[in-house]
């Protein structure tokens, strides 16, 4: 039976009464008395250097307040990068200084060059009009390949080249690792593209900087994933700022997809700019200034080499990635095509023997950066293509191979850093043959042959680290933050329940799940719990959300919190009813002494410890508010397996996916409604990626595709009705929740099986086709099709 | 957008005099034209409205030719012609999203001629007559390239007057990113012979493919279409398909409209 409240329950989504009824607060919502708005005038070349501005006239124009240019920003520090990557000889990462409008030289189109702050957004356009730039053009870097050639023009002409890092993981040993590539009986060697994507929210970036002359205090609205990050990086790196007095709120925000994890150049700007202009100064973001201004995801060129027995078992894998950063180090740019991916390289297999190799490069493009899933799906799409290419040359079944392969035995320490605590990939594939109707296909493809289309079949395995944690392990790899959470529950007197979370919700539904962990670990209505996030004047402190974590680790955090108020509200229970606070029962809201009739009413309790005429004040604070911080021991480990079935168009090379399965082990599940609307996201943009997007610069570093005319969203009618289903569940063993996180599972696991099938649909047409680099677009399947 | 004059007049001499000024410009459904104003791509001195002229909202069937005002939104030509010229009324239905269906209008679209809009097939493949506030146009004299027409400055279409065709149909492949035509064939059947006409492929605009018509009068079937191809080299060429690539649908969409048309 499924449960009506509390953990496992699936109750609709409070917060979506006000997002879909027009009652939602987003930062373009927020308008602070006396705003001026800026505009900023973008770069439109991808490499200049800068002779001069000239805003004079532009700064006689109506309505103007102040123009910026870099100058005006010499004297705050540049955009930090939070992580630092050591390289295969043990040097640190080249970090470029990444300023909050360019000073001399422009790196990429879109890069601010100037704002113009107006009393209208209108005159503040009509003023950057007027601003006379003198540029020298640059040779514009583009391809990472050109990038790293000897004589290539460098991006920042005070580093030693375009090179950010060279690193390598898992067995260093070259000689080792050939070694086994040349006693192997079989070797597949894959070279592919994992093309580059904007991350396009439904909502453009905002913010809006205020300053208080009375108090010296900074308020910056912005749509982020992580409020207090950006208080951190803005105040201790970029403006020097105490951070007592600087608030950052995040009301409502429509979408993130790590995008808005990044501390940008527009909340430092607008932050400043309010002290500098005595006045609160806006900007939102349009849809084409989001094109060349989010950061990016994704874009890898990669060759992977899969090394396997006479018997088909897996024994070496070696990979070498270039991964673009763009122009400027994001806030976890160097984190993703390392450690998020690297250590993901392993996959659910047992190879013993692992290299990765990646080159990060500097490009005269948008920064790229963490992107749903981030690096996993890099490393997954790599590893599950080379592994179906292998079965196609050995004539192996594409599952049957996977099976073989499988890691059986947890803990299992990859050859790759991570201890995977448990999972049960033999459980999830068989669940997937049953939930894809394996035994089915055959008729399928009759079917779509007889209406002349080819249906092919494709299946991957995933694992992902999720929960990002633990802090001492993430230190050491380089990461100049802590990954742990906190969450404060505030008790009120009369028993209703605030939880301030670390965590911030722009679509996870924490709003309606977090409280469905408390009521039920106290036994009351869900509706007398509400979480407060997204404000760093109400939230104590917080890390928030990306790598699937807020439930695994901000959850944890917040379980912690409520066991603290749950001891000490026993100790009240135990006062009242004159008894020993270890006999004390907590149950449906009812504190009872074991071994009897009485009890005491939550309620009460909560009242009892604000009104304390009959407490225990000598050995007991009053009130009823705790908070805890929680570091996780490990990351977790969602895994599964993942279906596609497709019919290509052999006339026109149109791909349509017929059928997505996906049986996900995503350990215990709060709201399992939430879990397949987070699974059914991910897959919409895996297949977005798959088939759709592609975020192309041509030769001078212009976006081609920089609007909605020719980047390709994925829509309703590009994907199909999911079956999603999440019944295989092995616990995380080290959380006390045992969740592992679902957010970005459906992006990572989906592409390959997407490819998959494709491949499988050509090659069951007598088409020799091994690969199409994404996005699979009836152009590119067609050319491949006709060699 | 940059600030601009704006008329709304509700007579087609009205609106003829109000263009006249110089940098004037005539909007009609706006689906084109105000994004490209949001964006600062235009800076029309005035604006002038034609969307309150009641003369460019008629509609009649007049057995045998439909008339369809200049003003008439896509989503009131799918209503209209759905039992006159089904082929057309399946085209407008088609076209963008319910917003632009109900904004976007019929003479905006052939005045603005984007080489991937789906009215100038429809146009052309129907031999329409293009009515302008000075004249009459056939479709054949009216295309004239990427964004380029007939029209002169200040001229409003007024209306567009379609031969219903024994049978049509019109076939849209679509750009994944846009939903224009990355390639869109337009088949008509008359009796005094078959119109083929083809948006979103060539860099000269949308154009009539002759061979086809030709092999088509001697049977109207897919199969007649069988070894004839466009040439690649006019065809556009960009991220989305090669020029390869369009020339191949083009064939290819040729043929399941010549099918669809039955």
């Amino acid at each position: 039976m499924p449960k009506d409240n509390g953990i496992g329950a699936s109750p609709k989504r409070r917060e979506d009464v006000r997002f879909l009824t027009g009652a939602g607060n987003y930062t373009d919502d927020i308008n602070v008395n006396g705003q001026a708005h800026v505009h900023f005038l973008r770069a439109d070349v991808a490499h200049a250097a800068i002779n001069s501005i000239d805003t004079s006239a532009a700064e006689t124009m109506p309505g103007v307040v102040k123009i910026f240019t870099g100058a005006d920003f010499a004297e705050v520090g540049g955009i930090p990068c939070g992580w630092g990557v050591t390289d295969r000889h043990g040097n640190p990462q080249q970090e470029p200084r990444h300023p909050i409008i360019a000073h001399d030289t422009i790196r990429h189109v879109g890069e601010i060059v100037a704002a113009v702050v107006a009393d209208t957004l209108e005159q503040a356009r009509d003023a950057a009009e007027a601003i006379e730039l003198s540029l020298s053009d640059k040779p514009a870097v583009v391809s990472m390949g050109a990038a790293l050639a000897e004589d290539a023009t460098k991006v920042h002409e005070d580093l030693t080249s375009n090179l950010c890092y060279d690193w390598v993981f898992g067995n260093p040993d070259d000689d080792a690792v050939q070694a086994a590539f040349d006693s192997a009986a079989h070797v597949t060697t894959l070279e592919l593209v994992n093309n580059r994507l904007v991350a396009n929210p439904m909502e453009p970036r905002v913010a809006i900087g205020d300053y208080s002359r009375a108090t010296d205090e900074h308020t910056l609205y912005t749509t982020s994933q992580n409020p207090h990050v950006i208080r951190l990086l803005m105040c201790a790196f970029v403006l020097g700022l105490p951070e007592h007095k600087v608030r950052v709120i995040a009301p409502d925000v429509g979408g993130g997809f790590g995008s808005k994890i990044f501390h940008y150049a527009e909340e430092a700007f607008c932050t400043f700019a309010a002290k500098a202009c005595g006045r609160a100064v806006k900007w939102t973001s349009t849809r084409a200034e989001a094109f060349i201004s989010d950061a990016h995801g994704r874009d890898h060129v990669t060759k992977i080499e899969l090394a396997l027995d006479a018997d088909n078992n897996f024994t070496a894998l070696r990979t070498n990635t270039m991964a673009n950063m763009g122009a400027y180090l994001s806030t976890f740019s160097t984190s993703v095509p390392s450690y998020l991916h690297g250590t993901l390289m392993a996959g659910n297999y047992k190879t013993p023997i692992v290299q990765v190799n990646v080159k990060t490069v500097f490009t005269n493009t948008v920064p790229v950066d963490a992107y749903r899933g981030a690096g996993r799906p890099e490393a997954t799409f790599q590893l599950e293509r080379v592994i179906d290419k292998a079965a196609r040359e050995l004539g192996a079944d594409p599952i049957a191979l996977r099976r073989q392969n499988f890691i059986t035995e947890f803990p299992y320490e990859t050859p790759v850093a991570l201890t995977y605590d448990t999972g049960d990939y033999v459980a999830t594939m068989d669940k997937l043959e049953q939930v894809a109707d394996v035994a089915g296909f055959a008729a399928r493809r009759a079917e779509s042959e007889k209406n002349g289309k080819l249906r092919g079949f494709g299946i991957n395995c995933y694992i992902e680290a999720c929960g990002i944690a633990p802090s001492n392990i993430v230190g050491m790899l380089g990461a100049r933050a802590g990954l742990y959470d906190a969450a404060t529950v505030r008790v009120n007197a009369t028993g209703s329940i605030s939880v301030m979370v670390g965590a911030h919700s722009h679509g996870q539904g924490h709003e309606t799940s977090f409280p469905q962990v408390v009521a039920d670990m106290i036994g009351i209505d869900e509706s007398m719990v509400d979480i407060v996030h997204g404000d760093t004047g109400r939230v104590p402190f917080g890390m928030g959300t990306y790598g699937s974590r807020s439930i695994a680790v901000c959850g944890s955090a917040m379980v912690r919190a409520t066991e603290k108020i749950i001891n000490k509200a026993k100790k009240i229970a135990a006062h009242l009813m004159e008894a020993s606070d270890a006999d004390i029962e907590l149950k449906d809201g009812q504190f009872t002494v074991a071994g009897t009739d009485k009890s005491v009413a939550w309620g009460d309790v909560c009242l009892t410890a604000y009104v304390p005429h009959n407490y225990p004040l000598e050995e007991l604070e009053p009130g009823l508010e705790e908070t805890a911080f929680y570091d996780p021991a490990n990351f977790t480990y969602p895994a599964g397996a993942y279906a596609c079935e497709v019919e290509v168009d052999p006339d026109t090379g149109k791909v349509s996916i017929e059928r997505f399965s996906a049986a996900d082990d995503f350990g215990n599940i709060i709201n399992p409604m939430i879990v397949d609307g987070q699974v059914h996201g991910g897959l919409g943009q895996g297949i977005g990626q798959a088939l759709l997007e592609n975020a192309a610069y041509d030769e001078d570093g212009q976006l081609l595709s920089a609007s909605f005319m020719d980047y390709a969203m994925p829509r309703a009618d590009d994907v199909p009705f999911y079956q999603v289903d999440h019944s295989c569940q092995t616990p995380c063993t080290h959380n006390p929740l045992g969740v592992k996180g679902c957010g970005e599972a459906g992006a990572i696991g989906s592409p390959p099986a997407v490819v998959n099938a494709v491949i499988d649909a050509l090659q069951s047409g007598g088409k020799d086709v091994t690969h199409i680099d994404m996005p699979l677009s009836p152009a590119r399947v067609w050319a491949a099709m006709n060699g | 957008m940059y600030e601009f004059e704006f008329e709304k007049p509700s007579t087609v001499a009205e609106a003829v005099a109000a263009l006249a000024d110089e940098d004037a410009q005539a909007l009609g459904g706006g689906q084109t034209l105000i994004p490209t104003l949001k964006q600062r791509l235009a800076m029309p001195s005035k604006l002038v409205s034609l969307s309150s002229i009641p003369q460019l909202k008629e509609l009649s069937d007049n057995g045998g030719m439909l008339t369809i005002g200049g003003a008439v939104t896509h989503a009131e030509v799918a209503a209209a012609a759905a039992d006159s010229y089904p082929a057309l009324a399946d085209l407008a239905s088609h076209i963008g999203d319910p917003a632009v269906r109900n904004r976007g209008t019929i003479g905006g679209s052939l005045a603005n001629n984007d080489p991937a809009a789906c009215y100038p097939a429809a146009a052309l493949g129907s031999g329409a007559t293009i009515v302008t506030s000075t004249r009459e146009i056939t479709a054949d004299d009216y295309f004239r390239g990427l964004f380029e027409t007939a029209l002169n400055e200040g001229e409003i279409i007024t209306a567009v007057r379609f031969p219903v065709p024994e049978k049509a149909n019109y076939q849209k492949f679509l750009q994944p990113a846009s939903r224009f035509a990355l390639v869109g064939v337009f088949v008509a059947k008359y009796a005094a012979g078959v119109r083929v006409a083809v948006t979103g492929a060539s860099e000269e605009g949308v154009f009539r493919w002759h061979e086809a018509e030709a092999a088509l009068d001697t049977s109207f079937a897919p199969d007649a279409l069988d070894g004839l191809s466009v040439d690649a080299g006019g065809m556009i060429g960009d991220m989305h398909g090669t020029k390869e690539y369009r020339a191949h649908l083009v064939g290819v969409m040729t043929k399941r409209a010549v099918a669809a048309a039955g």
